[in-house]
């Protein structure tokens, strides 16, 4: 090279002039004006109709009629389009699952059954293929949490896009998967009780029922007393487990308490208020029947996918698919989901589910942006289309929740995403064979 | 959980059954007339009808079109902005299936038979109704490279066993690839558990069928020839069935995900000179079109499912969309209960994944399974002289927001939103007054009294 530029002056210095321009425009892109859009703002400014949405380093910084366009921002024209925030998907396990059946490739649920220090973001993989399929339908951030046991791990809040973990944690700890034991019933499927060994007669599974929940509030009990004890002496021995619990106790830390049926959920409000935790429910699918109960304490839910077969026998047909408009009727505050994470592209359908059955179509979409944004306590950042917030945006060419509608353009902290896919290759290889 | 309770629950089904079918009876014209009038038509076979009437006589279509009005005594169903479409084929299902749908001890099983084992007591046949489905192909799993025969019906819910055969659909028979027999193999120790495997069974079958076929066409050459000492050969129930399938008396429905192991059947069946009528799932159609549509095999897929296993790692929505474009045909196919229930808006991915029309996608539910089924003759489409298997629904179906309001199968109604209304009501009051009964009459000290949280039956997956 050093012989190359002593021979050829020229030729090298206008290599590194266009090699400085690109860095430049590179540098530029990163302002971005959406211009004459539909904005869905879903904050209280509501829709605006033929408006623009401006975009400086990754962040929104201006909406409205008129806008200043920043020198050498990138203009996207948005005529007969629309844009909303990107969809949060506040349950799954997206990045720590590919293939399911395949067991070398599942990182979702290890030995024990008390494990708070387990994190989801260190087993997360960035480069997961279905990551790409799931966001090129709108959804930008999605939970990825661990499962099995009574304390699962930590559950982490990732957008979904980003060469490393790193780059794409929104929380590395968004919330400690509690699972209290359950009774029996109403599990078959992820997200439910722990189910419990051996006991022919009901007693039996009650007892160790208790004998679970009486370990965890000791657990916790003990975390309390470590607090203290470290504080009054910095030199008290570290206790890992421990310490990922010490936020939960102070009520600094959410607690996902993973409960179904109405008599699960009920218990897992009660444990969750005596032993004092920041909590919400996850689950919820008979949460309808308690809706009373959660509007009182003030419990919001972030819940299973609602595309989903009644649970019981003689339970309506539409059981499932009503539920997001009981809770809505009864003031209780829900995130929708679609955790599996094959399926996390599926999750404006079940907003258009909820909405079919029921739901209004305001209340349909934040479901899906700034509610979960809310439950999970980053409403601040993500959720709705307003200055000061993380240019998470897509853009569309008609209603979010429609099977047919188009993704044209996706911001994922300010990034123009590429829309291509595993899927989308396979599909262009094989319709060019002849 | 007291017996008692369970008995009470079948009871309280069995009237809630007949409440249903005496409703339907009570919405019919007594003349066996209907008129839906005033509705979007989706055809299917020949385009829409903007505000189009359907004359349904005696169960069957008589007139469809834009100016038809109802004769004395005809019942009027006004679909003033409402939609009618087909009902809906779901051509891969495992509903109304008592005790198993995998006989996997052995590698061929041609001798069992879904039809012996329909249970028309299972509620997902109505919950199927009120997602618009009108017939269903019920199968045999795929623990096994020759499974079961499968059964085509119609969900007459409240009929019996018998009620639900779809009467003269062509029979089939289930066959298997990849990974489920391999892995009931393995598990059970039962050849075969490689892919290879599969093929030398199949293969070793068809050679013993095909030896089968020969001797009995030998035995009645010599009947026919007045033989007198002829002796029949023995019957062999296991390979009744392939022989039906050489004679292509007998359609053959073959899981199969991987290409590879989709163009090994294709040699098979071409080395005995059958035909592949589907490759159900066929999540790698996509990649063999042009074999495929050359030997005339109907891909049964899935709208988006993937990467649930590695077989499944390069599945892609488009699968249906490149079938058709490269001029085969294809079917969105549920393999769930669940999934059934939306089978219209499963089919409209393919209108956002691989831009097929209303049309095309509206078929991949109707009009191809009926096809694939050799029944569409019968139904699929709304044409005079098919079944009155009709769907109507608040929104076009291949939206979101669509909600079925009547499904209606031979001109009668199975499901009706309104009377679902009322009826849940009912079955919410004699639920409570059971539950109360069920607390007085339990032995006292011990159990927890009523027990709904034991009725939660466990969610069914895909079964494949």
């Amino acid at each position: 090279m050093a012989k190359s530029s002593q021979r050829y002056p020229i030729l090298f210095i206008s290599m590194a002039v266009l090699a400085a321009a690109l860095f430049l425009s590179a540098a530029d892109n990163r302002a971005y004006v959406i211009q004459n859009v539909k904005v869905n703002t879903l904050s209280s400014a509501g829709i605006l109709d033929r408006a623009s949405v401006v975009v400086v380093d990754g962040k929104i910084t201006q909406v409205g009629k008129t806008v200043k366009v920043p020198a050498g921002a990138q203009i996207i024209k948005g005529d007969g389009l629309e844009v909303y925030p990107g969809m949060i998907n506040a349950w799954g396990n997206i990045g720590l699952t590919e293939v399911p059946a395949v067991d070398v490739m599942n990182d979702t649920t290890d030995l024990g059954t008390f494990k708070p220090q387990l994190l989801a973001f260190s087993a997360f993989h960035p480069a997961s293929e279905l990551i790409p399929v799931a966001r090129v339908n709108g959804i930008t951030t999605a939970i990825s949490a661990p499962s099995g046991g009574i304390i699962a791990g930590q559950a982490s809040l990732l957008h979904l896009d980003g060469w490393t973990a790193d780059e794409m944690a929104v929380l590395k700890s968004a919330g400690m998967v509690i699972t209290l034991p359950s009774l029996g019933g109403g599990r078959g499927g992820r997200g439910g009780g722990t189910a419990l060994p051996g006991g022919t007669q009901a007693t039996d599974a009650a007892r160790a029922q208790q004998q679970q929940i009486s370990e965890l509030s000791e657990l916790l009990e003990k975390t309390r007393h470590y607090v203290k004890a470290r504080e009054a002496n910095p030199a008290t021995e570290r206790d890992r487990a421990l310490d990922a619990l010490a936020p939960v106790v102070k009520g600094q830390l959410t607690a996902f308490m993973q409960a179904q049926t109405a008599r699960d959920i009920r218990n897992a409000v009660e444990f969750a208020k005596k032993e004092n935790l920041k909590f919400v429910i996850q689950g919820g699918r008979e949460a309808n029947k308690v809706a009373d109960l959660l509007k009182k304490e003030n419990v919001m839910v972030i819940l299973d996918s609602i595309v989903a077969l009644p649970t019981r026998q003689d339970d309506p047909y539409d059981a499932r698919f009503t539920l997001p408009k009981e809770l809505a009727a009864a003031g209780v505050k829900f995130a929708l989901t679609s955790p599996s994470a094959a399926d996390v592209r599926n999750l404006p359908y079940e907003a258009g589910f909820a909405q079919a059955y029921g739901l209004s179509h305001e209340e349909a979409l934040k479901a899906v942006t700034i509610y979960p944004a809310e439950i999970l306590g980053v409403a601040d950042r993500i959720g709705t289309i307003e200055p000061g917030k993380i240019a998470d945006l897509v853009v569309t060419d008609g209603d979010l929740l429609e099977i047919r509608t188009q993704v044209k353009n996706l911001f994922i902290a300010g990034k123009d995403v590429s829309l291509e896919t595993k899927h989308t290759l396979l599909y262009k290889k094989y319709m060019d064979r002849k | 959980m007291p017996n008692r309770f369970k008995i009470h629950i079948k009871i309280l089904f069995i009237l809630a059954v007949l409440a249903m079918v005496c409703a339907a009876w009570a919405q019919m014209g007594s003349s066996g007339v209907v008129l839906i009038k005033d509705a979007t038509i989706l055809t299917v076979s020949h385009g829409n009808i903007a505000k189009g009437s359907i004359l349904i006589r005696d169960g069957k279509i008589a007139a469809v079109g834009p100016n038809l009005t109802a004769p004395a005594g005809a019942a009027v169903i006004d679909a003033t902005g409402q939609f009618v479409m087909p009902g809906i084929i779901d051509p891969h299902s495992h509903i109304a299936i008592a005790g198993g749908i995998n006989e996997g001890t052995l590698a061929v099983t041609s001798m069992v038979a879904i039809e012996d084992v329909l249970d028309p007591t299972d509620i997902n046949i109505y919950r199927e109704l009120a997602g618009g489905v009108t017939t269903t192909l019920t199968m045999h799993g795929s623990a096994n490279p020759i499974g079961g025969t499968n059964a085509v019906i119609k969900l007459r819910w409240g009929k019996d066993a018998k009620g639900l055969l779809f009467k003269g659909a062509k029979p089939t028979l289930k066959f298997a690839l990849g990974e489920n027999v391999k892995r009931s193999g393995a598990a059970a120790t039962r050849y075969p558990a490689t892919r290879m495997g599969t093929e030398d069974v199949i293969r070793t079958a068809f050679i013993e069928a095909r030896d089968y076929m020969r001797a009995w066409d030998e035995y009645k050459k010599r009947v026919a020839a007045s033989d007198k000492i002829a002796i029949p050969p023995k019957k062999d129930l296991k390979l009744e069935p392939l022989v039906e399938v050489l004679r292509g008396e007998r359609t053959t429905n073959v899981h199969g995900y991987r290409a590879d192991e989709m163009l090994m059947m294709l040699r098979l069946a071409d080395e005995f000179g059958f035909k592949v009528n589907s490759f159900e799932h066929g999540l790698e159609a996509y990649k063999i079109a042009k074999e495929i549509v050359a030997h005339g095999a109907i891909v049964s897929t899935f709208s988006d499912g993937w990467a649930y296993k590695i077989e499944a790692y390069d599945s892609i929505p488009y699968n249906a969309a490149i079938i058709t474009r490269k001029g085969g045909m294809a079917c969105i196919n549920s393999d769930s209960a669940e999934e059934a229930r939306h089978l219209n808006q499963e089919a409209a991915k393919t209108m956002k994944y691989g831009g097929l029309s209303e049309q095309e996608a509206l078929a991949l539910v109707t009009l191809n399974p009926a096809k694939e089924l050799r029944i569409d003759d019968r139904v699929g489409a709304i044409d005079p002289g098919k079944d009155a298997d009709l769907v109507i629904w608040n929104h076009h179906p291949l939206s979101v927001y669509a909600v079925a309001q009547k499904t209606m199968i031979d001109g009668e109604i199975y499901f009706d939103i309104q009377k679902d209304q009322e009826m849940r009501k009912r079955t919410e009051e004699e639920r409570k007054s059971l539950e109360a009964l069920d607390k007085k009459n339990a032995p006292q000290g011990r159990g927890r009294g009523s027990a709904p949280d034991n009725f939660i039956n466990k969610i069914p997956h895909r079964q494949d």
